[in-house]
């Protein structure tokens, strides 16, 4: 088995291992899993190994190469890199190519990892199966590969389940990172919003999207996470908050932390399996010394309709620049600059992509502004009060991180609101700006993993990884192994 | 200030009224939400980044210097000073708006209320303003005559662009011309534009509606687009105005639409209706966390605001003693003012400076379309060639000779007029003698001087003068022949 990424990293600083090596051996993993899952759109491969050489000859001359030295890593394909194209997914972008590396891409490469590919997704984010991708296709679920890995990050869950040793960037609106890591049983962090810089991620939904990472366990998110955040001066809503030493955060362990139960988070539509999974898992915390209380958050049936206005509202002012103007695709049928507009996007924007333009249009338009996209930033604030309120009393709260476990594919692609509820237990943390992680505690007697889901306060990223690690430490179910494995 | 122009509702029953809306590119070293290079005239798109192209994932920056620029303005206009305000997206679809969505200011600008002053004829008048906002300017979209496809220049996108926008006190043509101009004047005291029209770095649109004087109602009113000269406005207004008359006098209505002005042909054609008016789709910009100043801040600009040009035109003339003519001229170019201010610091006789700096230097600078300091005669010179006028070495009309010579050397007052040959003699002993060979020449004149006529002693001094070459001193020759022939 190859080694996990903090191992890697200490090996290639140790000159035990080069980076050249690592590298290759990343790559060679991905070929091996990537056709039975179609989770890559690209792999990067003569000039990671190039970037690959480039650092070894810098540890040769006795430089620092950085904390995460000779770690490959994989972006989402809605992060901007130089190299390669950067579609989201999307037609629309099918051949486009970023002038610029993501701030998030820059900070990983300084730290010493390298880019090795890029990830599938569902078009601009939006999709919860990995289904939505007019460039790759649906990508599999190592699991079963009959089954989504959940969405819009399913490439890089799948990947993150069928592989060692990389980071995996995602990016997460109402679920995108945490929902795919519990359908492939990997950990999977969004933190809290303002922690990673978002410039270069192609915005979906401005106010909620956040970059974030899926590893094989809290540690690897916890060293990745270190390396991402604080301040860009590039991202204005990127917070001035020092950024602690996430992987020295978890030795301090669980005891005596307080967590909370939130009672609306196990509502009709949970499957009673997941429900089970996760009580146990709760178990397993209190048994660790965890202080665990029931807590509520009585706005929380609001939090799905309120995410679904707010995040269309903002992706159809963020997706007017695809027009066919300036980059990206542009209808050949086009005569006037009318016809470009209309004709390009009709052509090149996926149903769902359409029918999210769609409703954000509506509810932005003279006369509805009010009915919906005011009322929705109302009830977004009673949401993060209610937060706000809960964690005064514990220091974070649980929650199943799916009501399902991974789907087949097909199963709900032709059914918006069956899509849609699969977010309602995360869309709050984006809309609370509050960190979400979502770890595996167990598996359904089909053999699918079972992903629990924990919020923590603005800014206190540590906590939750701190809480998930010592679950880890207790538990094996992140080390178990999907059938498709590298 | 500006000479009265024909009222175009003079006559009828109605009145117009008029609100503006000027849009002032602010002169900051880089754009308003990115490090692109803030500058006019550049190859066409080297002036951008992932950010001002729009390009997925980038996000836009907020330009500290150009808040402050902005607050600055709506400080020397008496607004009031928004002490929490954010961005909000203006959503529309154009080829030179790389987003497709602007970002501006929606329903917290960062100024709102104040006013301006300005004056038309002999009286002033007080232009409230309903806000001042800030936003990005959109690129340019270049069409070419005879060619089937449009190029965009996107050097211009993302320029700090200030949005002013009056409230609908102006009532005629010439009021607009007043405040415009008062606005341009302020931006410049600010140093916060370049206020260039031709190359559109302020720009105005106006919206007019005229209604049965006397009624206080707004009625349905048109917008005119594409003003760009304070000519063309005044024009366009007038011409509108006089469309309005013509349509309601004959029975019909206004309709609701936007226009575009067409200087050459002095008209006005629609380019849309209300029924094509845009839902801009306003919301509140998620990529920029909103702005908040303290008390401190905005005190502290205050306090380093620059005199304004209202008040400087009213302090030349009430503690310097100009005419309103003198101040107006002066007030109306900061470097003009400023030249004559350094001028009257070095000599206060401000009357005679005003006469030098508003006549010969700002002809100079006319001519050559220079700033007063670029005429080449430094504050110092020009006063002492108004000091050698004052002390008798040189006449006034000599002087301007002089003046001429003074340009582009830095060679002293003094050794130019003797250079020049034109030192006035003020020497009374040589010109007693210059004084007794003319009234000897001419007896006749000299008796007629001695019985009172006074026309034969400008006569004798022209005689004086032809004898001297011109360099005597005419009022002291005039003096001497009193004083010789007992006739003073």
């Amino acid at each position: 088995m190859s080694p996990g990424v903090l191992e890697t990293a200490a090996a290639v600083r140790g000159r035990k291992v080069k980076a050249a090596e690592s590298v290759a051996e990343a790559i060679g993993q991905i070929r091996r899993v990537d056709p039975q899952l179609h989770a890559v759109s690209q792999v990067r491969e003569d000039e990671a190994r190039r970037a690959a050489d480039d650092l070894d000859r810098r540890i040769a001359r006795g430089e620092d190469p950085g904390p995460l030295a000779g770690v490959a890593f994989t972006a989402k394909d809605n992060i901007c890199t130089r190299w390669g194209t950067t579609t989201a997914g999307s037609k629309i972008l099918e051949s486009y190519r970023a002038p610029y590396d993501a701030t998030v891409v820059e900070r990983l490469a300084r730290a010493g990892a390298i880019c090795v590919a890029k990830t599938n997704m569902d078009e601009f984010g939006m999709g919860s199966s990995t289904e939505n991708s007019a460039t790759v296709g649906p990508t599999r679920n190592p699991w079963r590969t009959t089954h989504v890995p959940g969405g819009s990050s399913g490439g890089a869950a799948a990947l993150a389940a069928a592989t060692r040793g990389m980071i995996h960037l995602g990016s997460d609106t109402g679920g995108s990172i945490r929902q795919p890591a519990a359908c492939c049983g990997v950990t999977g962090i969004k933190p809290s919003y303002g922690r990673v810089s978002r410039y270069g991620l192609l915005a979906f939904a401005s106010s909620l999207d956040q970059i974030g990472v899926l590893e094989a366990d809290a540690r690897e998110c916890a060293a990745a996470l270190s390396a991402m955040a604080g301040k860009d001066p590039m991202d204005s809503t990127s917070a001035d908050v020092p950024v602690p030493d996430y992987v020295a955060g978890l030795e301090k362990g669980a005891r005596g932390l307080r967590l909370g139960v939130p009672k609306e988070y196990f509502p009709e539509g949970v499957d009673p399996e997941v429900e089970a999974r996760v009580r146990e898992g709760i178990d397993v915390l209190r048994r660790l010394g965890v202080d665990v209380r029931e807590v509520s958050l009585p706005h929380t049936r609001h939090a799905n309709p309120t995410y679904v206005l707010i995040s269309a509202a903002e992706a159809s002012s963020n997706l007017a620049r695809y027009d066919g103007v300036h980059y990206g695709y542009r209808s050949s049928e086009a005569g006037s600059v009318l016809e470009v507009y209309a004709r390009s996007r009709a052509e090149a924007f996926g149903p769902e992509v359409k029918r999210r333009i769609m409703v954000g249009t509506f509810v932005l338009s003279a006369g509805y502004y009010d009915a919906f996209y005011n009322k929705a930033c109302k009830v977004r604030k009673l949401i993060r009060r209610d937060f706000e309120a809960a964690f005064r009393e514990v220091d974070a709260v649980v929650s199943p991180t799916s009501p399902v476990t991974a789907f087949p594919i097909g199963d709900k692609i032709d059914d918006p609101l069956k899509l849609y509820a699969v977010d309602v237990l995360t869309v709050p943390a984006n809309l609370a700006t509050v960190p979400g992680v979502s770890f595996p505690c167990g598996f359904t007697r089909a053999g699918l993993p079972v992903g629990m889901q924990l919020y923590g306060r603005p800014f206190e990223d540590g906590t939750i990884l701190r809480l998930a690690h010592a679950f880890q430490e207790a538990t094996d179910h992140h080390r178990k192994a999907p059938p498709v494995r590298a | 200030m500006a000479k009265a122009k024909l009222d175009p509702t003079e006559g009828t029953p109605f009145e117009a009224v008029i609100g503006l809306e000027v849009h002032a590119q602010l002169k900051t070293r880089t754009k308003m939400f990115c490090g692109c290079e803030n500058r006019y005239g550049a190859e066409p798109n080297t002036l951008t980044c992932p950010v001002c192209l729009g390009h997925p994932g980038s996000l836009p920056a907020i330009n500290r210097r150009a808040v402050e620029y902005a607050v600055r303005v709506g400080l020397a206009c008496g607004c009031e000073i928004a002490r929490f305000t954010k961005f909000d997206r203006k959503n529309y679809y154009y080829p030179d708006l790389p987003k497709n969505y602007q970002i501006s200011q929606y329903d917290m600008p960062l100024c709102g209320g104040g006013a301006i002053d300005v004056y038309v004829g002999e009286a002033k008048r007080r232009i409230g303003l309903t806000r001042i906002h800030l936003e990005e300017d959109a690129g340019k979209n270049i069409h070419a005559e005879g060619r089937p496809e449009s190029w965009v220049d996107l050097n211009r996108a993302g320029v700090p662009l200030l949005e002013i926008v009056s409230k609908p006190d102006l009532g005629t043509p010439e009021e607009a011309g007043a405040y415009l101009r008062m606005l341009r004047q302020i931006l410049l005291y600010l140093d916060v534009s370049d206020c260039n029209m031709e190359e559109g770095s302020l720009r105005c649109d106006v919206n007019v509606s005229i209604r049965p004087r006397g009624t206080s109602a707004l009625e349905t009113r048109t917008e005119i687009k594409n003003l760009n000269s304070f000519t063309f406005v005044e024009n366009a207004l007038a011409h509108e105005i006089r469309r309005q008359i013509k349509v309601r006098s004959s029975g019909g209505t206004v309709e609701q639409q936007t226009l575009l002005y067409d200087p050459a042909r002095d008209e006005t054609r629609v380019m849309r209706g209300k029924e094509e008016a845009h839902d801009y789709r306003y919301f509140p910009e998620p990529d920029l966390a909103p702005l908040s100043f303290t008390e401190e801040w905005v005190e502290g600009l205050r306090r380093s605001l620059p005199e304004l040009p209202a008040a400087r035109y009213e302090r030349l003339q009430n503690a310097l003693g100009l005419s309103a003519y003198h101040a107006d001229v002066l007030v109306r170019d900061r470097g003009m003012a400023d030249f004559f201010e350094e001028c009257v610091a070095l000599y206060p006789k401000p009357q005679a400076v005003a006469n030098w700096v508003v006549n010969a230097v700002r002809e100079e600078a006319n001519i050559r379309q220079v700033s007063a300091r670029e005429t080449g005669v430094s504050p110092s010179r020009l006063v002492d060639l108004v000091r050698a006028i004052d002390e008798g070495k040189v006449s006034n009309q000599k002087a301007r000779d002089v003046f001429k010579a003074l340009l582009g050397n830095e060679r002293p007052v003094a050794d130019v007029i003797r250079a020049l040959g034109l030192e006035q003699i003020s020497d009374d002993a040589f010109l007693r003698d210059a004084v007794s060979a003319v009234i000897q020449e001419h007896p006749g004149p000299a008796e007629d001087v001695r019985k009172g006529k006074k026309n034969s002693v400008n006569f004798l001094v022209g005689q004086v003068m032809r004898r001297t070459k011109g360099q005597a001193n005419p009022g002291m020759v005039a003096k001497l022949i009193g004083e010789v022939l007992g006739a003073s």
